[in-house]
């Protein structure tokens, strides 16, 4: 049984369909990725997967489970975590209680001592600046704290969202790599990337979406022989 | 924090600013702002409330000058405040000449023979005109000193001045609690004058003050550094004896305050309820209210309609009516709450706004004044009683407000850093993100208006029972302006700053009766002012404060995250 299915769903922001039909698995242990051009509704599937968004139309099922009937606060206790786009960290309170409140619902006094630790070994700039006002983190440093913060609930499977975006070159390739760790510690990835020269590296598999509408799917190798892909996302001609 | 450009010193600046000192300085005479307080001495026969807003203008700009300029030479900036003075006062000047010949009383009811008496110091049209200059110039020149004095020098130097400012403007008050006998009346000849304090005990108040602020600048940081390096335990214990004390001093605070005091504390608890009420929706969550007084409301007129008053139809005692008084408004809360689940901001506080002014017209209305009173309102409300003993003097019910207020404190204390507490922080910061990480908005929304309204319902009900009759022109929107003010003023989401917002804005204005006139114009100079000066509040929450100096680090306490992730 996959970890997440996502059955032919149909979302809408009021009138405007955003998304026409959306199917897609991620089986337990994966990373795979979602690619497309901008407006194509990548952000609109991760949100619908964590029950932001209710689909009109088509359904979710995390683990077999079908997610219609649950609000968004009660699918992040069945261990999905969503790292929204851009940065949406508390910038008023600092590192530390950013990271905290990403463990708020749990009670587990070690168990979050622990994340923690792991966070920071993971991401040691935070760790260094753990009582800084999170709003005066640079771009990147706010980026590592947005997923820092989702890893702090402990997640089964986590939705990132253009988790590299704002960061410098050197550190692309360094957060990719980590997070190939937290994958390997155990967590499912369904990963939203612009860059999909990285995203295709660490992935096992990939969707290019377009326009509301998935138009390939395949193995991240298959993805990056594709001429087509090769010229619309890796910029080769 | 907004960076403090250093601007190069230039006199076009300089000219601004003292024409904005002008106008400051004519439009508080004109309006009677100077007149008004003229007869409230702060040192006897010397200065008054009246001097501080003539010449407040030209001290306050020439600070600010000196603040804008403070890259600039001490000389010019000096001369600059001077200058600054001096056009503050040429439209006063310009009024003392021309009052007279034009009768300017006529049309400007204010500027009247006192006035010109008071900008003239007495002293005749030419000879007081230019101690009017001087006097003004050399306030300008002082206020552009003040920042280029070191701080260890400024601080006491401007908690003095505030110290006898304070205690000069309430000198009337701490007479009439002070008493007429023995060493009190002894003391009380020595330090104040017949109106406002004696030059002695001006001078005595400042020197000690500044003496006290002065030792706390050197000694301070090592005192709070010894108590830091204290074992856990000990300092816990020295906390809780702060809190015991403190409570013990509130305890006999009616025996110092007297009858009169007493009764306006008793106004301010009530305030202080009601601000600790709408600081959780407003100061925790996040969620703007205009329509808070309708809470008030219904808990006044539920404590009425139980009671045996003239619409009462239960006959109950005030303290079987009270939790039913708190319920109805958490009822009405969670009523309110639901259409306005998905509105953020703006929309928010309209809809907030309109049901207040639909509570206030239902009781007023004449559609139900058979049951409420319509606009006669509700009378023979029975006073509260204890143990078969009416408690009707202002010093008995202190005591009942008192504990509404410490409970009140008490849970928003435990509140704020419990599980709940985190949750209405994130659903402040960014209601998605906390929705993304598994916050129940609905609840959390909720349980903030629900716990919102039932210290706003006990406030009404303990204010129903201690006028004994309520009128619905006692729930206007001022009211809920007048608590969403004091929370702005004490500091947003801070709790002891409900408290001094509620002292000053509630406490003040009723002590010194110059001030009903001019009530709402202070309300909105002092919220300008406060927006400017200090956004963060007279006494700000650890997070409002450390948003205001971002950038500057400072360690938690180690083991912050656990133990706060514990309860
Ligand atoms: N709140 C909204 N209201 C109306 N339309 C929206 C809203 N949010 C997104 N859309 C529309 O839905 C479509 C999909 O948007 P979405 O944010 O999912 O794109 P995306 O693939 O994440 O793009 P990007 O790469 O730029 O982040 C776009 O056409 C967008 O304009
Ligand atoms: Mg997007």
């Amino acid at each position: 049984m996959p970890m997440l299915e996502v059955d032919n769903i149909h979302t809408y922001y009021g009138n405007i369909q955003a998304l026409k039909g959306i199917s897609l698995t991620v089986e337990e242990g994966e990373i795979v990725t979602l690619i497309g051009a901008n407006g194509a509704g990548k952000s609109t599937t991760l949100w619908t997967i964590a029950g932001l968004l209710k689909p009109r139309q088509g359904k979710v099922f995390l683990e077999g489970e079908d997610l219609a009937g649950y609000k968004a606060h009660e699918i992040v206790y069945k261990g999905v975590a969503l790292v929204p786009e851009g940065r949406r960290i508390f910038a008023k309170l600092t590192v530390a209680e950013n990271l905290d409140m990403g463990a708020y619902h749990r009670s587990d006094r070690a168990g979050i001592a622990e994340d923690l630790e792991r966070a920071f070994t993971l991401f040691p700039r935070l760790k260094e600046r753990r009582s800084q006002v999170a709003g005066t983190l640079s771009g990147g440093e706010q980026q590592m704290l947005s997923t820092a913060r989702a890893l702090m609930a402990r997640p089964r499977l986590m939705l990132l969202d253009e988790p590299s975006m704002g960061l410098a070159p050197v550190l692309v390739e360094n957060f990719f790599e980590t997070i190939q760790e937290i994958n390997r510690d155990g967590t499912t990835i369904l990963l939203v990337e612009q860059n999909a020269h990285m995203a295709l590296q660490v992935a096992q598999r990939g969707y290019v979406l377009e326009t509301g509408a998935i138009m390939l799917s395949d193995t991240a190798d298959g993805l990056r022989q594709n001429p087509m892909v090769q010229k619309a996302y890796l910029g080769m001609e | 924090m907004t960076m403090e450009t250093e601007t190069r010193f230039n006199w076009g600046e300089i000219v601004r600013l003292g024409l904005l000192a002008a106008v400051i300085a004519l439009s508080l005479n004109l309006i009677g702002l100077v007149g008004t307080f003229a007869g409230r001495d702060i040192i006897g026969g010397m200065v008054s409330v009246g001097h501080v807003f003539l010449f407040g203008a030209a001290l306050g700009c020439g600070y600010i000058a000196a603040q804008r300029f403070s890259g600039g030479g001490a000389g010019n900036t000096l001369l600059g405040g001077l200058v600054i003075g001096l056009l503050s006062s040429l439209p006063l000047v310009v009024l003392v000449l021309i009052a007279e010949p034009l009768n300017l009383r006529q049309f400007m009811p204010y500027v009247s023979p006192a006035l010109l008496e008071m900008l003239t110091f007495g002293q005749g049209q030419a000879l007081g005109s230019l101690i009017l200059i001087v006097v003004a110039s050399v306030l300008g020149l002082i206020g552009a000193g003040i920042p280029l004095l070191p701080s260890r020098v400024r601080q006491p130097l401007i908690w003095g001045l505030a110290a006898v400012f304070l205690i000069g403007l309430l000198a009337e008050v701490i007479i009439l609690a002070w008493g007429n006998q023995g060493l009190g009346l002894a003391i009380r000849r020595f330090v104040f004058a017949a109106r406002g304090l004696s030059i002695l005990g001006a001078s005595l108040v400042f020197l000690i003050v500044v003496g006290l602020s002065a030792w706390w600048n050197s000694r301070g940081e090592g005192i709070k550094a010894r108590v830091n390096a204290l074992p856990p335990e000990r300092q816990r214990n020295l906390r809780w004896g702060g809190i015991g004390l403190g409570i013990l001093l509130l305890l006999f605070l009616p025996m110092f305050l007297r009858t009169y005091l007493t009764e306006v504390i008793d106004n301010v608890g009530l305030f202080i309820l009601m601000g600790l009420g709408l600081n959780i929706v407003v100061g925790f969550a996040g969620m703007l209210n205009l329509g808070y007084v309708a809470f008030f409301a219904i808990g006044a007129y539920t404590m009425a309609l139980l009671t045996p008053s003239e619409y009462g139809v239960a006959g109950l005692s005030f303290w079987t009516a009270l939790p039913f008084s708190v319920l109805a408004a958490v009822l009405m809360g969670l009523i309110l709450v639901i259409p306005v689940l998905k509105m953020r901001g703006d929309y928010l506080a309209i809809v907030t706004l309109g049901f207040g002014e639909i509570i206030r017209i239902l009781v007023l209305s004449d559609f139900l004044a058979p049951w409420i009173g319509g606009a006669q309102g509700i009378l023979k409300i029975p006073n509260v009683s204890v143990a078969g003993m009416e408690l009707v003097k202002p010093e008995h019910l202190y005591y009942v407000i008192l504990a509404g207020c410490l409970l009140a404190l008490f849970v928003s204390w435990r509140l704020r850093d419990a599980r709940l507490g985190r949750q209405w922080r994130a659903l402040r910061e960014d209601e998605d993100v906390a929705e993304a990480m598994g916050i129940n908005l609905v609840k959390t929304k909720l349980l903030a208006f629900a716990i919102g309204a039932a210290f706003a319902g006990m406030s009404g009900a303990i204010f129903a029972s201690k006028l004994g009759s309520i009128f619905p022109h006692s729930f206007n929107l001022m009211v809920s302006i007048n608590v969403l003010c004091l929370i702005i003023v004490g500091g947003i989401g801070s709790l002891p700053g409900v408290v001094v917002g509620a002292l000053f804005l509630v406490g003040l204005p009723e002590l010194l009766r110059e001030f009903a006139e001019y009530r709402m114009l202070m309300y909105g100079a002092l919220l300008i002012v406060m927006m400017v000066a200090r956004p963060e509040g007279l006494w700000p929450s650890e997070v409002m404060k450390r948003e205001l100096r971002a950038g500057s680090e400072e360690p938690l306490p180690a083991g912050f995250v656990v133990s706060s992730a514990e309860r």
